[in-house]
């Protein structure tokens, strides 16, 4: 097992995320820096994604290093009845560092454990996504000035939400108020509301998505509400509009409000929303590439120059 | 006389090790999970037997046989009021109520279809949760289990 390697957001600590933001900006202030020259390093993704494997390569490449990997499951051994352990072993060979995406919840946990090369989660099942939650971590920084003291309004769909689920975990060392807005099928599920209990986090729950709402949030973090999340397709007929985002919705909102959304954007965000300054959700993204930059140096145990 | 006609009717051990204390729903299981189920040793067990500190109770007597102190802390999880004592030439020489371990491998089945546990061949892994007790997370997909309620493997 390599200590460097992240699963969950929760392998690190206050101080650690804090280390990784500020390698983050060093990075998107000195962009093409080589100091992964001469390391390869794998993207296994069992399962496809396009936006995280692309930009986890991207930051490999712009820092100088070479990738390896595959994109999906089905043309490798593991169709073959391959175990995972035995792609991994045999793939901890040739790399200095394994980044893998795959559908069955722990399974990058299980990496860790069968080899010594650092391993980085860039999504198992539902349950884990820490580089999705860094990029997050670091717009908010980027565009408030700050993490602390912060009103989140998260909405849509925070029951099966990964995202939200560990971007609300990760804000726990940063005196954060939160707002959930959800429809009753989809609400915050319990274990964190009982997580934000124990933390002292002060929230509160709306089904309404109200101006009230929208304008005493400092971030508005949006996600989609999936049709197939729910078992009554008529609830969901009744609610997919209701947490929509529309330009008309911000005009006596806060002037540092950003809008966050983790992608791809169907109709929760309307695309009047666009081109309005407070709209943050492309230059997130871009944000993903710096982040990933600093968890790739970070697994790797380099020390960034300032 | 009409007291010990309430008694099990069973010699005394002379040598091995009798659990105690055992909530009567998680009996077999124990013994289950005692790999007793296909001993040879000699073996009573009984059960819903009137308890003052359970209501009722089961409680496993087996001869010549004594257990290492990680084998019986296995049951601690569906029988957490268990006692186990070791008997030596008709004594108790040791009377050690269970401990559930912080690391529990290999008992508990993950109940979530997507966990990599029940897809790969390996063992699971849970751990105790600290404000929860009663509550057992899997080390690698987070799901959690109640303890009364877990698939014993």
């Amino acid at each position: 097992m390599n200590p460097n390697s992240l699963v969950s957001i929760d392998d690190l600590s206050e101080e650690q995320i804090l280390q990784l933001l500020e390698t983050a900006r060093y990075f998107e202030e000195h962009p093409n820096h080589k100091i992964l020259d001469g390391k390869v390093v794998a993207t296994l993704f069992f399962e496809p994604s396009t936006r995280t494997r692309l930009s986890f390569e991207t930051a490999v490449n712009r820092l100088g290093g070479r990738v390896i990997g595959f994109s999906d499951a089905s043309t490798t051994s593991s169709s073959k009845g391959e175990t995972l352990k035995d792609t991994i072993k045999m793939v901890s060979n040739y790399v200095d560092l394994i980044i893998m995406r795959h559908y069955l919840e722990g399974a990058a946990r299980y990496a860790t454990e069968v080899t010594d090369i650092p391993i980085i989660n860039a999504g198992d099942g539902a349950n884990q996504h820490p580089s999705q939650t860094m990029l997050d971590l670091y717009s908010i920084l980027k565009t408030q000035g700050t993490l602390s003291n912060l009103t989140i309004t998260m909405v849509g769909d925070l029951k099966y939400g990964r995202t939200v689920h560990s971007l609300l975990m990760a804000m726990k060392y940063f005196n954060p108020t939160f707002r959930f807005v959800a429809c009753e099928e989809l609400r915050m599920p319990r274990e964190y509301i009982e997580f934000c209990k124990k933390q002292g986090i002060p929230y509160e729950e709306h089904s309404d998505f109200s101006r009230e709402v929208i304008d005493s949030s400092d971030i508005i973090y949006m996600t989609r509400v999936q049709r197939e999340r729910f078992s009554d397709i008529m609830e969901y007929e009744r609610v997919k509009d209701l947490y929509t985002l529309r330009n008309s919705m911000l005009d006596t909102s806060r002037n540092n409000l950003r809008i966050l959304h983790p992608l791809p954007r169907v109709n929760e965000i309307a695309t009047d929303v666009d081109d309005n300054p407070k709209a943050y959700y492309f230059e997130q993204a871009r944000n993903g590439l710096f982040a990933r930059q600093a968890l790739i140096c970070n697994a790797l145990g380099l020390e960034v120059g300032k | 006389m009409t007291h010990n006609k309430t008694e099990l009717a069973v010699a005394a051990l002379r040598n091995g090790t009798v659990i105690d204390h055992i909530p009567s729903e998680a009996l077999f299981k124990c013994v289950k999970i005692l790999g007793l189920s296909a001993t040879s040793h000699r073996l009573t067990i009984g059960n819903n037997l009137d308890s003052e500190r359970l209501g009722t109770k089961g409680i496993i007597k087996v001869a010549d046989l004594f257990f290492p102190e990680a084998t019986l802390n296995r049951i601690a999880l569906i029988a957490p009021t268990a006692v186990v004592n070791t008997i030596r030439d008709y004594e108790v020489v040791e009377k050690r109520p269970v401990e559930l371990p912080k690391a529990i491998k290999g008992i508990v089945k993950c109940d979530n279809p997507k966990c990599v546990t029940n897809n790969e061949p390996m063992e699971t892994l849970f751990e105790t949760v600290d404000d929860a007790p009663g509550i057992i997370r899997c080390h690698y997909c987070n799901h959690t289990v109640t303890n009364s309620k877990a698939t014993i493997l």
